[in-house]
């Protein structure tokens, strides 16, 4: 009765108001009130919300950027976004940008920076490289890299003289995967990873939570194949997404993936279920492979693992029932457990013995477009000296990129061939991007320079000596990318708006940097949009239609065997190599094999860490767009472990890692999502950085927890998920 | 051939990886304020580990055929035009909430600017000839718009081909948001 009372005197005093108004619209309109936020014009350009290069239009209306949408004519967009390629607003209009050039004033760490001109900051920045080239030789400079824009300051450095460039996205990240592939097959895999999910008939994920690590095309492949009737097979001590879509969940213990894949090696030997003609033709080491896991039984592994032996067995007979269209994905982030190259071995036999490796729903065969380089760059002046990456004597036989972390290593002085002196960061965290975060604050004490060109005042950014804040990917320019796809094209990032604030584009920064150094004939062009549509004129392509459509097309080419292109292994042997002489002339296991992992003490959990669909690290987690959907990291725990501990669904609470190291407070999130023996964070949360003032003090870092590695002995990559923690409420 | 049409959405559950693109697109294309959505994702879990069962859903208004929120409006700001969307004029609502009360789906937020806001199947973008931001972002074709009373449109023939159900049917509004399981 109240209620209804409530609505007739609240309906009479709208209908006096609505009386009153001119502006009412009949109730019978056909049609909402339109939101105006398509834009006057679009521009066609790439995304850098992650490091992917989806095709985006940005729509721009009095000269703002109103949404971002996907580029139907991008082969990686195809017209669809991940929820980051929404969010480029987010960082575009991130209140708290990098405004003008800083030079620091207080003592490394303290944030205490005084705003200079373009002029005084770079003049600075070029007097100290001379000094330091001078006194130290300009190889002891290093840079360290994540984003396209990286580009034209590695061109700088080159010229400069020095090679010394180092992204966390190989030892920390994606390397063992390549280095196992490599070695098998003779080629690593790249980004996008040339899989081809969406013919696959089935998917087995060890690990990988697609879904949950969202690159555009590849989940957009992974949805497709299951519409498709696609098995699904997911390895994960967590019910990921992914799991949720699985015909088998394998809950495995963490740190034991190598004796599953064994004993799948040795289900699928026994029972013949490998390709044997594909194996016959293009591999070598069958018969070394077949001793060696000889003794590699699902009960063994089960013993290991946890998981039921008939689980084991059921779901590769699975996955090579669908051979040659199966796929063990390699996975993305792989640095875990320290043998990591010899697990992404293990996958890639597994693929091998499907046949899969050229073949259709498999691993293809990429092909890629060549645009001329600009006309007129002279020659880098120098041969390059080795890269210091690794601790003096030390070799890691199948490193074919650098380790950042060993470049990081080699900044604390005598412990590397030589001393790295300066370091020159480019869009990417390394307090949060390396492991040992103390070992890297450590390091920059001994620096003469770190100079930080970023968009955001991360933690990194905070420790430079001079700050250059670059302009967004939608406030510039950058070069033409070429991606080896499995269609040819190429796309261009072009501005959608001038930059905001004091920021400069990065073909700008280094280009006048390059002038004080004496290098401008390394920049012969005027600005990057002039550069990118020479070579585009040069490479004969339309220009004007590339300019509109931000992307053009070659013609399709074979990627698969069954369609014509060669099969090639670029091995040794020229063939897949199952068994590696390479490994064995390296004097290392040239089989992969298992080693149990390290146990949790008493009360203690494996960390795990990954990512959230609306992610990329730390990198988005100031985004206040993103964030409206996903603002703070939880810790995953066993909900029956939860109760025995006490700990409720919600509350909050801190870990502590077995040095001693605890984490601001997290949520805890209580669930039957996730093994006994091992915790989950998504990865990025807990900043300290003064001016993120959205992210600071949001959720737990878990690079904080990462106090120890475990060491790949193949490539120097630096396993992370060997720590532990306990729990205690905050 | 004159017939009415009834917009429906059609939401694959087994393709939806529950990313949020939709939602984002969502506020992107419509604007809204701080700290609302027009739509949000469910991720339903059953089971005790490690048997396990996941269903996510995206969900929004359902543009129910027999829409309470319609018949709850003392001012007539909750209407519906043609296809059967649900609107609400901003101009005619007064902010009293009496929808919200009476919505099953909980799709409606008073916005700050003191009218009730909700999904409007981007009524905006339909006119046009265009499909809605959330079916259009996203990556894994989780998302389906169109006429349901068009046997030939991609909605009629998936809800004719697929298992599929509704979200609370006991209360008789006849919703118009279907999710393939």
């Amino acid at each position: 009765m109240q209620r209804r009372e409530f609505i007739k005197i609240t309906g009479m005093t709208a209908l006096g108001v609505a009386a009153a108004s001119s502006a009412v619209l009949p109730k019978d309109s056909q049609a909402a009130v339109d939101p105006g936020t398509d834009g006057d014009h679009t521009v066609a350009t790439f995304c850098e919300l992650c490091f992917w290069k989806c095709g985006v239009l940005a729509h721009v209306k009095d000269g703002k950027v109103t949404k971002i949408v996907g580029n139907p004519d991008h082969p990686l967009s195809r017209g669809a976004l991940c929820p980051r390629g929404t969010g480029g607003t987010g960082l575009l209009y991130d209140p708290d940008r990098l405004k003008k050039p800083m030079i620091r004033v207080g003592e490394r760490g303290q944030q205490k920076f005084k705003e200079v001109e373009w002029g005084e900051a770079l003049d600075y920045v070029a007097a100290k490289l001379k000094d330091i080239a001078a006194k130290h030789g300009p190889e002891s400079v290093a840079m360290f890299a994540h984003g396209f824009g990286g580009s034209f300051f590695k061109h700088l450095l080159n010229a400069y003289g020095s090679d010394n460039v180092g992204a966390p996205s190989y030892a920390q990240c994606r390397g063992a995967r390549e280095v196992g592939f490599q070695l098998t097959f003779g080629t690593a895999l790249g980004s996008p990873e040339v899989i081809d999910l969406e013919n696959s008939r089935a998917i087995a994920l060890i690990g990988s939570h697609l879904g949950e690590n969202m690159h555009n095309t590849q989940v957009q492949e992974f949805a497709k194949a299951i519409e498709r009737g696609a098995q699904l097979i997911v390895v994960d001590p967590r019910f990921s997404t992914a799991a949720g879509k699985a015909r088998h969940w394998l809950p495995i213990k963490p740190g034991t993936d190598m004796a599953l894949l064994l004993a799948w090696i040795h289900v699928m030997l026994n029972e013949g279920l490998y390709d044997r003609d594909y194996i016959e033709k293009y591999a070598v080491g069958l018969e070394q492979l077949k001793a060696h896991v000889a003794d590699k039984t699902p009960e063994w592994a089960s013993l290991e693992t946890g998981l039921e032996a008939s689980q084991i067995v059921d779901s590769i007979r699975v996955l090579a029932g669908a051979r040659p269209a199966a796929l063990l994905h390699p996975g993305r982030h792989t640095a875990w457990y320290g043998d990591d190259a010899q697990r992404a071995r293990a996958m890639a036999i597994v693929n091998a013995l499907l046949g899969s490796y050229g073949r259709r729903g498999g691993i293809y065969y990429p092909t890629k477009l060549g645009v001329p380089k600009y006309a007129g760059i002279p020659d880098y002046p120098h041969k390059f000296k080795p890269t210091p990456d690794k601790p003096k004597g030390k070799v890691y036989p199948f490193a074919d990129e650098s380790l950042a972390h060993g470049l990081r290593d080699a900044s604390i002085p005598g412990t590397a061939d030589y001393d790295i002196k300066a370091w020159l960061v480019y869009g990417t965290n390394l307090i949060q991007a390396l492991p040992e975060p103390k070992k890297t604050i450590e390091a920059i004490q001994h620096l003469d320079l770190l100079v930080a060109v970023d968009v955001l005042p991360a933690e990194i950014v905070g420790y430079a000596d001079v700050i250059l804040p670059e302009a967004t990917y939608l406030e510039r320019w950058d070069d033409v990318v070429v991606t080896p796809y499995k269609e040819q094209y190429i796309a261009i990032r072009q501005a959608a708006v001038k930059p905001l604030y004091d920021s400069k584009p990065g073909w700008w920064i280094a280009k006048e940097l390059a002038n004080r150094l004496g290098l401008g004939a390394y920049f012969p062009w005027n600005d990057a949009a002039e550069m990118v549509k020479a070579r585009l004129a040069a490479g004969k392509f339309d220009v004007d239609a590339v300019l509109k459509q931000g992307v053009a097309l070659g013609a399709r080419k074979p990627v698969f065997i069954e369609d014509g292109a060669p099969a090639v292994f670029a091995t040794p042997s020229k063939k897949i190599e199952l068994f590696s002489q390479q490994l064995a002339d390296a004097g290392l296991d040239p089989l992969p094999k298992y080693t149990p992992p390290d146990e949790p003490g008493a009360g203690q959990f494996r960390l795990l860490m990954g990512r959230t669909p609306t992610h990329t690290f730390g990198r988005t987690t100031n985004n206040r767009f993103l964030s409206e959907v996903y603002s703070d990291n939880e810790l995953w725990l066993n909900a029956q472990v939860a109760r025995e501990l006490g700990l409720e669904n919600g509350t909050q609470v801190r870990v502590v890692n077995q040095d001693g190291v605890k984490s601001n407070a997290l949520r805890l999130k209580a669930t039957q999502r996730i093994r006994h023996d091992c915790v989950f964070m998504v990865h990025g949360y807990g900043h300290s950085a003064a001016g993120l003032n959205f992210a600071k003090g949001r959720g737990a870092d878990d690079a904080a927890l990462v106090t120890r590695i475990k060491v790949d002995p193949l490539f120097g990559g630096t396993g992370m998920s060997v720590n532990f923690v306990a729990i205690e409420r905050a | 051939m004159n017939r009415e049409k009834r917009y429906v959405m059609v939401v694959d559950t087994r393709l939806c990886v529950g990313c949020k693109a939709c939602v984002l697109a969502c506020k992107a294309e419509n604007n809204t304020p701080d700290g609302f959505c027009r739509d949000w994702i469910v991720e339903d879990i059953w089971g005790l580990f490690p048997n396990l069962r996941a269903e996510i859903r995206s969900e929004r208004c359902n543009h129910c055929s027999n829409a309470p929120c319609v018949d709850a409006c003392p001012t007539g700001a909750s209407h519906k035009v043609d296809g059967g969307i649900v609107l609400v004029d901003h101009d005619l609502c007064t902010g009293c909430k009496a929808c919200i009360a009476s919505c099953p789906y909980d799709a409606r937020y008073v916005h700050p600017d003191g009218y009730v806001d909700k999904c409007t199947f981007c009524a905006h973008r339909v006119a046009d000839g265009k499909t809605t931001a959330c079916v259009a972002i996203c990556p894994t074709k989780t998302l389906h718009f169109g006429d349901a009373n068009d046997p030939q449109s991609e909605v009629a023939q998936l809800l004719a081909s697929r298992r599929h159900k509704v979200l609370h049917p006991e209360t008789g509004c006849e919703p118009n948001l279907y999710f393939l399981t």
